[in-house]
């Protein structure tokens, strides 16, 4: 039943939307009919153009996620571990923080075109931000006592970060990458949109110059797709990596 | 309880004569800023002795206690165990007041953090288990410290402070949080264990009848000095209750109760 239920609202919604557009409700260039998108994302999965665009902007989005988040995650624990390096780089990082990332698309645009790069700055630029937060975080909150355990029992510094500093930081990072994964796909979504010569923000745009609304719908749907799916591998992740905790296992 | 005694030759070639370490502090002073909190502290500890230390919060019992794990530096004075200044880390365990378990790392996991020092990891998982059953929790290994009770946590933290058979162990009040019950049944494993391995423990509490009912030996410490010595010749296994034990008791209350 409970497996059930959660599917309950987007059928309910799913049935109207259909209903709707059925009996006339619902004007065609406004919003076409489920069925509809359903025959044109199916129509772009023969014809692969759907494949090619989902790999392309998956690419991108894996890409700068691995750059900004190995960043963020460096920095992160450069900075809950020692106070000198906190100093000299967290005030700036917070000042760079508060700039939206989306505000650097014009001079983004300016100094790599409407190139791969471009997109890839742009999303490692978003991601880095929940990442190195979250794992500075996550770092100083160890407990202290587990800390001092460990050195009383002789632990080397490699073995305290690996037994103690990195496990005890984990639940937090893992907010943080989640949270990052979210980031990823807005800023994708916008960089593609606005500039770009392939993936699923451009299928979209594409479609919007030749009046496809159901082309449009249909990418939409994909990218809510595509976002979910990452969540799902980041709780996957979690729940593995967090079995210890009984707030996760129950999961 | 039954407690088995482990005994492996490698660490026994290892050990002088006696199990225990013998301690000896000279002017031991210790001072955070400009409050003084040790006052030149002269102290014998035999090898194989059960001493308790026992003072109001404030006295300067768990900073003693610290000095000897290592955690901390003497501002002045000297500390020698086994006759050396330092390099005893590795034969000196601590139990502290919370059993401070790895959460995540299965039970016998964090046994095996006792073993930093031990060779191949099959030796190590063999050693970790041993000290399980010697605390009672045989088959418990496998189980996350999340699912165990208080009194069995600190139980896991006995086994990892025995693991590596220390020639010094470190109490730090490790029966503070536990239930009247668990307590007298934790007193009584610490008591065997502490008779079948030989080696020299030092407890801090602020709990007087626990004292007595484990010591040899308890220290009254008052403003960061030894204020009274007390030696406990009460036979083993003690029982609860005994006439002689609350005159100590009693002795000691006025004491700590005189201000």
């Amino acid at each position: 039943m409970n497996r059930i239920l959660p599917w309950l609202v987007p059928i309910v919604v799913l049935l109207a939307w259909q209903a709707g557009s059925q009996f006339g409700v619902i004007q065609a260039n406004v919003l076409p009919a489920p069925s509809a998108v359903a025959q044109a994302g199916w129509h772009l999965a023969r014809t692969g153009e759907l494949w090619t665009n989902i790999e392309v902007s998956a690419a991108r989005a894996l890409l700068g996620f691995a750059v900004g988040g190995g960043i963020g995650f460096t920095l992160g624990m450069m900075n809950g571990l020692s106070s000198l390096s906190e100093t000299l780089t967290d005030s700036t990082l917070q000042m760079l923080r508060n700039i939206p990332h989306l505000a650097l698309i014009p001079l983004v645009i300016l100094w790599f075109g409407i190139d791969e790069q471009a997109k890839i700055f742009l999303v490692a630029l978003g991601v880095f931000f929940p990442i190195y937060v979250n794992t500075q975080h996550g770092v100083r909150s160890v407990d202290p006592h587990l800390l001092e355990m460990g050195r009383a029992y002789g632990m080397s510094e490699a073995g305290l970060f690996l037994r103690v500093v990195l496990p005890g930081a984990l639940p937090s990072i893992f907010v943080g990458l989640r949270y990052g994964l979210g980031i990823m796909w807005l800023t994708l979504i916008v960089a593609e949109t606005i500039s770009a010569s392939s993936g699923i923000g451009y299928m979209a745009m594409n479609a919007r110059e030749f009046m496809q609304v159901d082309v449009v719908v249909f990418s939409i749907l994909v990218y809510a797709a595509l976002g979910k799916l990452a969540d799902s591998i980041g709780r996957l992740l979690e729940r593995t990596t967090l079995s210890w905790n009984p707030v996760y296992a129950k999961a | 309880m039954t407690v088995t005694v482990l005994d492996h030759a490698a660490d026994m070639s290892l050990r002088a004569s006696s199990p225990g370490a013998a301690i000896a502090l000279r002017g031991v002073t210790k001072a955070f800023g400009a409050h003084r909190v040790l006052h030149g502290i002269d102290l014998d500890i035999e090898a194989g002795a059960f001493v308790a230390i026992v003072g109001r919060s404030g006295c300067g019992k768990s900073t003693l206690l610290r000095l000897l794990a290592g955690l901390d530096r003497p501002s002045d004075g000297s500390i020698a165990i086994d006759r050396q200044a330092q390099g005893w880390q590795d034969v000196v365990r601590l139990m502290f007041q919370e059993p401070r378990l790895l959460p995540w790392q299965r039970v016998v996991h964090n046994v095996e953090v006792g073993l930093t020092h031990a060779r191949n990891k099959r030796d190590r998982r063999q050693q970790a288990e041993d000290a399980l059953v010697q605390v009672g929790l045989d088959g418990r290994g496998r189980h996350w410290p999340a699912v165990l009770s208080g009194g069995q946590k600190q139980r896991v933290a006995l086994a990892r402070a025995l693991v590596s058979h220390p020639r010094l162990l470190l109490l730090d009040e490790p029966l503070g949080a536990l239930d009247a019950l668990t307590r007298i049944e934790m007193q009584d494993l610490v008591a065997n264990v502490w008779q079948s391995k030989g080696f020299t423990a030092v407890v801090v509490t602020h709990d007087v009848s626990e004292a007595v009912a484990l010591a040899d030996r308890v220290l009254l410490l008052e403003d960061g000095t030894v204020a009274m010595d007390v030696p406990v010749h009460l036979p083993r296994p003690r029982r609860r209750g005994d006439r002689k034990a609350s005159e100590i008791e009693g002795a000691l209350l006025r004491r700590l109760l005189q201000r």
